[in-house]
């Protein structure tokens, strides 16, 4: 057996450390999906009637779908009337502090190193999370410090309550019922998620954040974000999940829309950790996600950060709607795939207004015998004058039964668009670890240093609290591959 | 320190080294030379635990201890450094944070705490000056872009930085004009001590004008077969590697 085959087969058994379940009285809809179960879900969250219609819909649009066949994965079908599509903790305690918590769920964070206790006590480096287990929110923190802003941000089923006027404005404005197949259920069954909303001129103090779990079997996850930035606001969203280990495939169809009005700035940074399968593959995370932005006004600017390190199946693309004149998207994203993991994301860049710019930087890792795809689209349409457009796509393999590819399309409708497109495809070599090894680092510490290299321009983009997770993950994802 | 007994190392079916015997002291420096493809490189490789070569039998005690059982990053946290004829590059990753991670590794080994970063400054600086390299050359992903003698350089900082007891330069003079070759191995004599060894290899006797050897070998096909003192070199340059395979030849023919 060669080195590299060693380094594979070690790879390919590092396993899972989030795999753990926690037990919280679960109150669950009945499996399966109709109308009456939408009219449930709509009524356990005391939704206005307009919402109702609205979810009804896109369930009505959705029976007209089918699930999309083009991405680069192949994994069995989920059965929609064998999931449950709702699941919330019975107990809904008002909470006036974290120690009104479940403690069990705290200790569940704790396990994650999550930890809320401690980011309420480190206020120096305010972050405030609004945790989400399984569907509802059970705590949120650091709202008052928001509120003297102006800013909103509280879990979706709270904004429709409180802020209906806000959510019914924006509310499938940039991915509509309409736009795929798991949008349009999403849209039907979602159950919550987190909204954000910053006034006019407001820079945000503090690091938005929210920890999404999955947490009961055969639930759907169905989440909602919904962020909306006016005219000069300036916010920074983290994303961070982690899920217990499973037997049975769960999926996950989350819709993040995003609203950038003029001169608005708008960077959303995910770190993404689901259960990926064990080394056969079983029990990971389905992961069809639609997020997408629009620059709706001129100068505004959003920015999409991803570290993809879970999940079974991963299918996402977030996306900029490039509207307002000069407006700018940026794409970071690390994708790392290993075992029979299979990823296909990408992005979507579409230049309307003129002279908007967009840059894409991708790092794919594949590892074991996982597929790795990159997918990406720039459009420019005939009115961008001016319209610029950069994007590299790099690929790193480790060793020779994973795959890696990359999907660019590009469509320019206008002559003075300025369209760069640059990928490579490297693996790690012998010669790197043997280098790192006479130094005195052990491969496993070797591969973390080299996959962190490759990732940097990503991972720089990240908050720096987040880009220190964002490291240890990798170094995680990549534990025991090599020898 | 270091005795090489009998040592044959095989690369696939071809036996490259066939019977290596070496014995270094601390404090001293040899010179290993030899012809192209006599075995100088591989037997580097082999004493830094490469696994593309097979040992295929004899002994190599370092300190006291059976080099052969270890793996190269344990043989360089005993104390072996490797200084590479082709370092290698590692994008993204400064030479800064690469030593961090080595330094803190062979540290954690001998049984020290991490260094805080404040300290690691402080003996990074250190050996900055000594080794003459700049920090905006270690801010720099490692050895990408650099220059055959910033490359080198940069080895021999790794060095100082890493403190062995055996430093082994892989014809560390390919590719240096004279004023890098000089810089390189003033490096490699402030280094020098009592304590520790170097066994340089290298095909011309340029570098040891500079780096001067306690003793100089001669490997060809696999083997030395003459070693003598920084004379044997001068003879080298003088009249070439084929009077002395002439003799081998004859030898073990």
């Amino acid at each position: 057996m060669s080195k590299d085959d060693q380094i594979l087969e070690e790879f390919t058994q590092s396993e899972y450390k989030h795999g753990f379940v926690t037990d919280i009285e679960q109150e669950f809809a009945p499996k399966g999906l109709n109308e009456d179960i939408i009219r449930f879900i709509s009524a356990k969250k005391e939704e206005p009637e307009w919402l109702l219609e609205w979810r009804l819909k896109a369930f009505r649009h959705w029976q007209t779908l089918t699930e999309p066949e083009w991405p680069n994965v192949d994994y069995p079908k989920p059965d929609f009337q064998d999931l449950h599509y709702y699941a919330a903790p019975k107990k809904k305690p008002e909470l006036e502090s974290l120690d009104q918590v479940d403690p069990e769920l705290l200790d569940t964070f704790k396990r994650l190193g999550i930890s809320l206790e401690e980011q309420k006590r480190l206020s120096g480096v305010k972050v405030a999370v609004d945790a989400v287990l399984d569907s509802v929110s059970v705590a949120t923190t650091f709202r008052e410090t928001l509120a003297e802003q102006g800013i909103i941000f509280c879990s979706f089923s709270e904004a429709v309550k409180d802020h209906p006027e806000l959510v019914k404005k924006y509310l499938g404005s940039v991915v509509p019922y309409t736009d795929n197949f798991y949008a349009a259920l999403n849209s039907a069954v979602f159950s919550d998620g987190s909204f954000a909303y910053i006034p006019k001129g407001v820079h945000c103090p503090m690091e938005l954040s929210t920890y999404f779990r999955i947490n009961a079997a055969n639930t759907g996850q169905f989440e909602r974000t919904l962020i909306v930035a006016e005219e000069g606001s300036k916010v920074s969203y983290l994303e961070g999940c982690t899920a217990p280990q499973r037997d049975e495939n769960q999926l996950h169809a989350a819709v993040v829309e995003i609203f950038v009005e003029k001169e608005a700035d708008v960077k959303y940074s995910t770190v993404q950790n689901w259960f990926p399968g064990d080394a056969e593959g079983k029990g990971g995370i389905y992961n069809f996600v639609t997020k997408r932005g629009i620059c709706n006004g001129s100068h505004a600017k959003l920015s999409w950060t991803q570290v993809e390190t879970g999940s079974a199946v991963t299918w996402k693309y977030p996306s900029c709607v490039l509207k307002g004149d000069y407006s700018i998207g940026e794409f970071y994203s690390v994708a790392v795939t290993n075992n029979l993991q299979q990823a296909d994301t990408g992005t979507k860049m579409i230049h309307i207004g003129k002279n908007t710019k967009s840059r894409i930087v991708s790092k794919g890792v594949s590892a074991g015998k996982s597929q790795n795809s990159y997918r990406g689209l720039v459009k420019v349409l005939k009115r961008a004058e001016g319209a610029r457009n950069f994007s590299q796509c790099d690929s790193l393999l480790m060793g020779d039964q994973c795959g890696a590819h990359t999907f660019p399309y590009i469509e320019i409708d206008n002559k003075t668009a300025h369209v760069e497109h640059e990928a490579t495809t490297s693996k790690i070599g012998e010669d790197q670890l043997f280098y790192c090894n006479q130094r005195g680092i052990d491969t496993e510490a070797a591969v973390a240093l080299i996959v962190n290299g490759y990732c940097k321009e990503v991972l720089n983009q990240l908050p720096m609290e987040f880009a220190v997770e964002a490291q240890k993950l990798l170094a995680l994802t990549l534990e025991g591959s090599v020898g | 320190m270091l005795s090489i007994k009998n040592l044959k190392a095989n690369i696939g079916e071809k036996e490259i080294l066939r019977g290596i015997n070496l014995e270094v002291k601390p404090g001293e420096v040899h010179a290993i030379m030899g012809p192209n493809g006599s075995g100088k490189s591989t037997l580097a490789s082999v004493l830094a635990g490469r696994e593309d070569f097979e040992v295929v039998g004899g002994e190599v005690d370092f300190q006291g201890k059976d080099l052969l059982d270890f793996g190269p990053e344990e043989r360089a946290r005993e104390g072996v450094f490797l200084a590479f004829q082709y370092p290698v590059e590692i994008p993204g990753v400064s030479t800064i944070n690469f030593m961090k991670t080595a330094l803190n590794q062979v540290r954690e080994h001998r049984g020290e705490e991490a260094l805080s970063a404040v300290d690691f400054l402080k003996v990074m600086k250190e050996k900055m000056e000594l080794v003459e390299i700049s920090q905006s050359l270690l801010n720099r992903s490692l050895n990408e872009g650099f220059s055959g003698g910033e490359k080198k350089r940069n080895e021999i900082f790794q060095m100082a930085m890493l403190e062995p007891k055996l430093s082994i330069l892989d014809e560390t003079d390919s590719g240096l004009d004279i004023d890098a070759l000089r810089i390189v191995a003033n490096g490699v004599n402030k280094l020098k001590n009592k304590d520790n060894a170097t066994i340089v290899v290298t095909h011309y006797q340029r570098l040891l004008d500079y780096i001067v050897p306690d003793y100089v070998h001669v490997l060809y096909n696999g083997r030395i077969v003459k070693s003598g003192t920084k004379e044997l070199a001068l003879e080298l340059e003088e009249k070439g590697y084929d009077w002395i395979k002439a003799e081998a030849d004859q030898q073990f023919a």
